[in-house]
């Protein structure tokens, strides 16, 4: 256990931003692009401040060209260099997505195992900033299938340093997915310039016995909201999240529901398609399926694009209490 | 020359008050807290936005950026529906679902505002090329910004629009920057619109803060697309007032080139005109003004008045 002494308050802004800041000072292979990363400091303020320390060369501001950043990020990749890149919002990724997809992905594979491609892409995701249907989506079922890439998404600020660092010395492209409605989510975060989250985990957030929750992003926070609140009632729910989207590390997730025998699954991305399914399906194919003692819950946005008002942007996706009358459905108490 | 009859300097004088007053109230009632999102103004750019459309013919088309108010009033939305979808209201024109950058009339020919930089050119080629299908003489007016035609979809549509002859007209409003990202820094070239020779279309550069300047090219445009001769490429220099959207800070610019910005204000130098060629008095010229604020005045009461969507709405307009 870390003592808190090694540990600093800091948002999830400033923890990716620390993370990013601690490979660049260690690697000069790593450079960062983006559009609106320097002067601008990001659109989100995630690099505020690292082109007065890095300088032009390696915090390149790019015209509004997706395509060019995912494209030299891949190219500049597989001749050496460590490349993070930001896409303003994940939305855009659209339109990088044929050489993050046909061509990032596959080279390695395609070549024979020859090239390696180590870069990162941010992608700041998800609803609730008003910013309607094309600045809002949750995308990550698309790149979750698509060999080659790995996927992860952090929830917590001391989650998000881990995990970016992880991101960046990891040999292979690694989509980074950021909610938007974390940046400002304060908590402690480990100072040590060696603190990695390994990547390929699912971790316990929250250890219970009634009722399994796998939640990752802003709604893994209302998962918890949720299970602090049917606490008071003595229910104790135990709560998952998958860090590592792709490949997704599945044991803890069954050793969860064969002590609980139920599972709710939810994520803010559309229902349909969504990588709740895929979980749910790994878990009914393995040794948890004979313990199950109800069907399953899967929760997730409604098969629509994200609306602009407000109170219609906030129904459409899973809320604390989707949680609470889940869990109450589960163990009959409704 | 083309005929400016006082009906026409009436109501682009108008307009270009309107949508001046619609971006201020906006912008109060962003700082005010009362706008869910952001929004994207364009101040300082109502002679770019409102003349092309006033150079259009009826039935023409209009495919509008992110920054798409005052391109908007300049097409002659409603001001109250306007209004309506930027606070999120059911009687907006989108029904509370899109908001400011997507406010969109497409019956009657506009086409929409656009959150994705550059989306609008491609489909002003569609548009273009369903006009030329049925021979229907419109033409489809594209606006887009000066960091959008770093976007592949500015070069493919191009390119596309001169092989096939389409009548579009893509009309590029540089305000200098791409968010924070100064126009020198991110194209290397003096004008944009030298782009058009590698495609073989038109270019002309020309001071989008001319009202009669930018009207004139417009209109000479339009004519050219409408004759079935292909696309043409105008880029209008001018400059936003305000940040990129709500929080900007605007750490990348400086003050003292606002200032310069805003002694060539496009609603100065129209007002000047109408001054020094007499063509209203000046109670006239105030009372235009006064009408146009009224207006908007008027469309922040309906829309704060207006409903809220129902709940039950999520679900409608998936699909046709
Ligand atoms: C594909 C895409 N990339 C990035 C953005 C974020 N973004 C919105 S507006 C903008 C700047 C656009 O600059 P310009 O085309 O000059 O239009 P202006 O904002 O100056 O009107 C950026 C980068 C976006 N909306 N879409
Ligand atoms: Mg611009």
């Amino acid at each position: 256990m870390m003592k808190t002494s090694d540990m600093i308050k800091m948002t999830y802004r400033d923890a990716i931003r620390l993370g990013i800041t601690e490979e660049m000072r260690q690697d000069k292979d790593v450079i960062f692009l983006g559009e609106d990363i320097g002067t601008y400091g990001g659109a989100f303020g995630v690099s505020k401040g690292l082109l007065e320390e890095f300088g032009e060369e390696r915090i390149l501001d790019t015209p509004i060209s997706e395509g060019a950043i995912v494209g030299t990020a891949v190219g500049a990749a597989t001749t050496g260099l460590r490349p993070i890149c930001e896409m303003m919002f994940m939305d855009f990724i659209t339109l990088g997505m044929d050489a993050l997809v046909n061509q990032g992905a596959k080279m390695r594979y395609l070549f024979g195992g020859q090239s390696q491609v180590p870069m990162v892409l941010r992608l700041p995701a998800g609803s609730g900033t008003g910013a309607a249907a094309q600045h809002s989506q949750s995308l990550e079922a698309w790149l979750c299938h698509v060999p080659g890439l790995k996927v992860v998404t952090p929830s917590s600020p001391a989650q998000a340093k881990g995990l970016i660092k992880a991101a960046i010395r990891d040999n292979n492209p690694v989509c980074f997915i950021e909610h938007k409605m974390l940046y400002d989510a304060v908590g402690l975060v480990p100072i040590d310039e060696d603190y990695i989250l390994e990547i390929g985990k699912t971790i316990v957030e929250r250890p219970g016995k009634d009722v399994t929750i796998v939640a990752y992003g802003t709604t893994l926070l209302k998962a918890i909201e949720a299970a602090e609140f049917l606490e008071e009632e003595g229910i104790k729910v135990e709560i998952l999240n998958p860090l590592t989207l792709y490949p997704i590390e599945m044991q803890p997730i069954i050793d969860s529901v064969i002590k609980t025998g139920c599972l709710i699954v939810a994520h803010e991305a559309v229902k349909t398609g969504g990588l709740g399914g895929e979980i749910v399906a790994r878990v009914v194919e393995s040794e948890a399926f004979d313990y199950l003692t109800a069907p399953i819950i899967r929760l997730g946005g409604l098969d629509v694009p994200i609306p602009f008002n407000q109170e219609l942007e906030a129904a459409t996706v899973p809320q604390r209490n989707d949680f609470v009358h889940g869990v109450y459905r589960l163990l009959n108490r409704i | 020359m083309i005929e400016l009859s006082e009906e026409l300097l009436l109501r682009m004088y108008y307009k270009m008050n309107q949508a001046r007053y619609f971006e201020e109230k906006l912008d109060e009632l962003v700082s005010k807290g009362k706008v869910h999102g952001t929004v994207h103004l364009a101040i300082g750019q109502e002679a770019s936005g409102v003349m092309p459309c006033l150079a259009l013919e009826e039935g023409d088309l209009v495919s509008m950026s992110h920054r798409s108010h005052v391109q908007a009033i300049g097409f002659g939305l409603d001001v109250n529906l306007m209004m309506a979808e930027c606070l999120g209201k059911y009687t907006g024109y989108c029904k509370g679902k899109g908001g400011s950058m997507h406010i969109a009339d497409v019956e009657n020919g506009n086409l929409g505002g656009n959150g994705i930089v550059g989306g609008g050119f491609n489909l002003s080629c569609g548009a273009a090329l369903t006009q030329k299908y049925h021979n229907t003489g419109k033409v489809v007016l594209c606006f887009a910004g000066d960091g959008a035609t770093n976007t592949g979809s500015f070069h493919e549509s191009l390119n596309l629009a001169s092989i096939w002859k389409l009548p579009v007209v893509f009309f590029i409003e540089n305000n200098q920057y791409g968010m924070s990202n100064p126009v020198e820094n991110h194209i290397n070239i003096e004008n944009i619109s030298d782009r058009s020779e590698a495609y073989n279309i038109p270019g002309l550069t020309i001071d989008g803060n001319d009202f009669l300047g930018v009207y004139n090219t417009a209109t000479k445009a339009l004519r050219y697309a409408r004759a079935g001769k292909g696309p043409v490429l105008i880029e209008a220099k001018t400059y936003r007032y305000s940040g990129h959207s709500k929080s900007d800070k605007q750490l990348y610019r400086d003050k003292r080139e606002l200032i310069e910005w805003q002694k060539k204000d496009p609603l100065l130098k129209m007002k000047e005109y109408l001054r020094e060629n007499r063509v209203f008095t000046e109670k006239q010229i105030l009372k235009m003004e006064e009408e146009a604020r009224v207006s908007i005045e008027q469309a922040v009461e309906f829309a704060q008045k207006s409903p809220q969507p129902e709940l039950t709405t999520i679900l409608e307009d998936v699909y046709a």
